[in-house]
């Protein structure tokens, strides 16, 4: 019989704020993180704004912060993250905790580059005649002048190292980057090493920020950034007719998954449980998604087939059996037309009657972080009976008729919500999170 | 009852081309492809060598279908290999070149799925600062306030997609229409094992019948080397020594490791399905674990001295391979060549294998190859899988004897292999292990 796998621990960092509960009481008040940037002078930039994480000290969460000195922002993320999810879930009292049967998998993003130093020795060691960079001046001029450990710390797997730790985490461990899909991948693929028996806890969740001079710069040469003028706290608008792009956003969501058998055995009190992961890849095109949302809907299918739940049948209640959808809804122009036609590919007439939101409307997105970060989201939903609301949807997209939940939080009683992650690059990832 | 899971497909890239032969090759006659770097001048840095695959040894727009070669402009060093490594793993198992090449295919679009390990990859140094350049002001410094305004137009503008560490699969996918689970894991030179391992756990919870699955990198270029310097994991190299032997894993005189280009991709594939489809399974993948080591350095980038963590890995691959220490032949370590990663990987060999350690024959391929990083156990898994096939085990280089091991430098000999264990521990302290059999072991 296949271990259930439940939550039980949940922490995050994010545009909004640095714990949960403040972060959920904005969510609920329709609140915007989003501001002009300050991290550095975006003031000439086509899209000057963002959602930043403000006023974060990471020294707070750590036991002793001179073992992270000098971690790079993700990591510094992941470390807040998940050291709420950690107490939270009480095993850090738990005197039987065997450190090789605690796993991480993570969705972690790459640090950031030293932008003002790169760009200096880049300055100095151009050769416009010969059109290329002196590589010599160059090996000189950037030992001199970029920070050792700065760079160092920019590899993706970085936050695994100092989780490890922090945390004495000894077992199976992995980090994958398949960008905006990649903590919600992380999370099924941690779901399914406790299946399997790898492992009794596993740690998992993203962390990520891109809001960086060449991140910014890289997004807005793809035109996948809002442009919007005026109110940047309106700029993001997903599934509005008016959307022109999505608002970055940064931080980190972490969960603590174990085997129900294990947080049983310990006392732990579960707060939801992870009953379905779907995956697949697009293949379709590097830039666009599949017009027909083909790679969405097949990873929404897969997701409720290991969840054993028909998309078609309705509930006892006469609802059907998934309750709300947490949707990608970047507030770009094709993601939330395609992710739209994939619900009602799945769900056919159901569609309508699922409630459907977008809390990028709010604290921008989190990129490889996002999936993490919305999969607490509907287990707070769940536990509160409330659904966070999509904000800044004031002019309804005739071709968009589905239920986003506009403006407005809802009461309800939710038991089952589905969360939707699609990567650029034609990774689609979904959960089934259930009511414990 | 969990799937058998069986290798049926090689695709290696490395210095010495594409595909397994002129690897094998290589590795039999002990060769190694580690040269002055040539595709800049490195003269600036401590270590100006590196194992490159040259540019013209394979052009990307002939590896991929007529209809995708516009696409192949926005492939950067890694996507390229990789997409020459998945058409060579693709071809060699049998299933096809790609891109609706075969409509016949014996596996299913949704039942392929595609891990591949990446690394942080480094945007072209030329290519950005040119840019940069043009956001210079009076007194020649870079002017932030007028890259904003309009210099970052002279980035193309899918330049940011070149650079994502998930493009390898992406354009993978692309071409092999590869529509099951697609990951993109980057733990450095643990990548390419947790990407076999993740097929593995793919296929056996039947969520995919056969996956590309590996790892690919290169990190030759400045800001890379600039990296590997700082993290220590180099070789410094002089003029006057002969590249070829700058890498000497175990040696006690061992000083550091050098850059490879590559790694390479394989096919993964649920044993049943391949003999339904009459293909021939190159080895068995028994057994997989990975752990993490605790870094001890300030950095949290290598294994302390006392770190048991690569032991751990590997005792977990032999339970769960049913297989005991006596059951292994051979053991292919990442074998680096950096002082502090070679003693945590002798430490486990050591505790693992007790006195039998000096006996169990290392396979050692950085020394040949370069450290391929992300695609370093990639290379491991190839060459470990062609020994299995072969019975040969191949040529060691450059080590002097080693006490308490068997990891000299020695001539490729024939040797009967039943079992060997494949062990990757990288920069950050993700180990991995797997244990590979022949197929028709009794």
């Amino acid at each position: 019989m296949t271990p259930r796998v439940v939550v039980t621990g949940m922490g995050w960092i994010t545009p909004l704020g640095h714990d949960l509960e403040t972060v959920w009481t904005k969510l609920v008040n329709g609140e915007s993180g989003v501001r002009p940037i300050v991290r550095f002078d975006a003031s000439t930039f086509p899209t000057s704004f963002a959602a930043e994480v403000r006023d974060y000290d990471f020294r707070k969460y750590v036991r002793n912060p001179a073992m992270h000195e000098g971690a790079a922002m993700n990591t510094q993320f992941a470390l807040g993250a998940a050291r709420q999810a950690w107490d939270q879930s009480g095993l850090g009292s738990y005197d039987a905790l065997d450190p090789r049967r605690i796993g991480m998998y993570l969705g972690a993003g790459e640090g950031v580059l030293d932008f003002a130093a790169y760009a200096s020795v880049a300055m100095k060691t151009w050769d416009p005649d010969a059109g290329r960079v002196d590589t010599v001046a160059w090996a000189r001029e950037a030992a001199a002048t970029m920070d050792r450990r700065g760079e160092i710390g920019q590899e993706p797997n970085m936050p695994l190292s100092h989780l490890a730790r922090e945390f004495g985490i000894r077992g199976p461990a992995c980090n994958c980057l398949t960008a905006c899909a990649a903590s919600t991948q992380a999370i099924g693929e941690a779901v399914d090493i406790l299946r399997r028996g790898d492992a009794d806890v596993m740690i998992s969740g993203g962390t990520h920020t891109m809001i960086h001079v060449l991140g910014v710069t890289g997004f807005i040469r793809l035109t996948a950034l809002s442009r919007q003028g005026g109110d940047c706290t309106r700029a993001a608008r997903p599934f509005d007719r008016r959307r022109s792009g999505f608002v970055m956003g940064e931080g980190a969501g972490m969960v603590v998954l174990e085997t129900l058998e294990h947080a049983e055995k310990r006392g732990a009190v579960p707060l939801a449980e992870i009953v379905g992961y779907g995956s697949s890849a697009d293949a379709f095109r590097i830039t666009d998604m599949h017009p027909q949302g083909l790679g969405p809907a097949a990873a929404i299918i897969d997701a409720l087939n290991q969840a054993g739940l028909d998309p078609h049948a309705l509930g006892e209640d006469g609802r059907p059996l998934v309750h709300y959808i947490s949707a990608h809804g970047t507030g770009t122009q094709e993601n939330d037309s395609v992710e739209t036609l994939a619900i009602k590919h799945v769900f056919g007439a159901n569609a309508r009657r699922i409630p459907i939101s977008s809390i990028k409307s709010m604290m921008g997105h989190l990129i490889a972080a996002a999936g993490a970060v919305e999969l607490i989201t509907c287990i707070l939903a769940i536990r509160h009976k409330t659904l966070p609301p999509t904000v800044n949807l004031d002019s309804p997209d005739p071709e968009l008729d589905l239920d986003y939940v506009p403006n407005v939080a809802r009461k309800a009683e939710i038991e089952v919500c589905l969360s939707d992650s699609f990567g650029f690059g034609g990774q689609n990832d979904t959960l089934v999170v259930r009511k414990i | 009852m969990s799937r058998r899971i069986v290798i049926t497909g090689l695709g290696p890239v490395t210095a010495f081309g594409v595909g397994i032969d002129p690897l094998w090759e290589a590795m039999i006659e002990g060769r190694s492809a580690i040269r002055r770097i040539e595709q800049f001048d490195a003269g600036g840095f401590e270590c100006t060598v590196a194992a490159e695959l040259p540019r013209d040894a394979f052009d990307v727009r002939k590896v991929v279908p007529r209809s995708y070669r516009k696409a192949t402009k926005v492939m950067c060093r890694d996507t390229e290999l990789a997409v020459a490594a998945a058409a060579e793993a693709m071809t060699d198992a049998g299933l096809g070149g790609g891109l609706n090449g075969d409509e016949s295919r014996a596996i299913d679009s949704r039942r392929l799925g595609c891990h591949i390990g990446a690394g942080l990859i480094c945007a072209d140094v030329d290519e950005l600062c040119e840019a940069l350049w043009t956001s210079r002001n009076e007194a020649g410094e870079f002017d932030l306030k007028h890259w904003g305004d309009n210099g970052m137009n002279n980035l193309t503008p899918l330049w940011l997609l070149k650079y994502l560490p998930n493009m390898l699969a992406c354009h993978v996918t692309i071409i092999h229409e590869c529509r099951g689970p697609s990951n993109t894991i980057t733990c450095c030179e643990a990548s390419s094992g947790l990407s076999i391992g993740e097929s593995m756990r793919v296929i056996e919870r039947n969520a995919a019948d056969a996956c590309l699955s590996g790892g690919i990198e290169s990190k030759v270029n400045p800001l890379s080397i600039l990296r590997q310097g700082f993290a220590s994991r180099l070789a410094p190299t002089t003029l006057e020594e002969d590249p070829a032997s700058v890498v000497r894993p175990f040696d006690p005189a061992a000083c550091g490791t050098v850059i490879g280009e590559g790694g390479g991709i394989v096919v993964v594939e649920a044993a049943e399905v391949a003999s339904e489809r009459g293909a021939e399974p190159y080895a068995e993948i028994t057994g997989f674990a990975s752990t993490q080591s605790y870094c001890a350095d300030t950095m949290g980038v290598e294994p302390g001295p006392d770190d048991d963590g690569i032991a751990d890995a590997m005792e977990l691959a032999l339970e769960r391979a049913e297989a005991k220490p006596g059951d292994i032949d051979a053991i292919a370590p990442l074998g680096s060549g950096i002082p502090a990663v070679d003693r945590a990987e002798a430490a486990a060999i050591k505790s693992v294998f007790g006195r039998r350690a000096a006996e169990v024959p290392l396979i050692t391929t950085v020394p040949n190859t370069g450290n391929c990083n992300a695609g370093a156990g990639a290379v491991s898994v190839a060459v470990a899988v062609q020994a299995l096939r072969t019975q040969t085990l191949p040529a060691r280089i450059n080590t002097a004897p080693v006490d308490g091991l068997d990891a000299g430098a020695r001539p490729s000999c024939s040797a009967s292999l039943g079992r060997i264990l494949v062990t990757q521990t990288s920069q950050g302290g993700q180990n991995v292990a797997m244990v590979l059999q022949k197929v028709d072991l009794a």
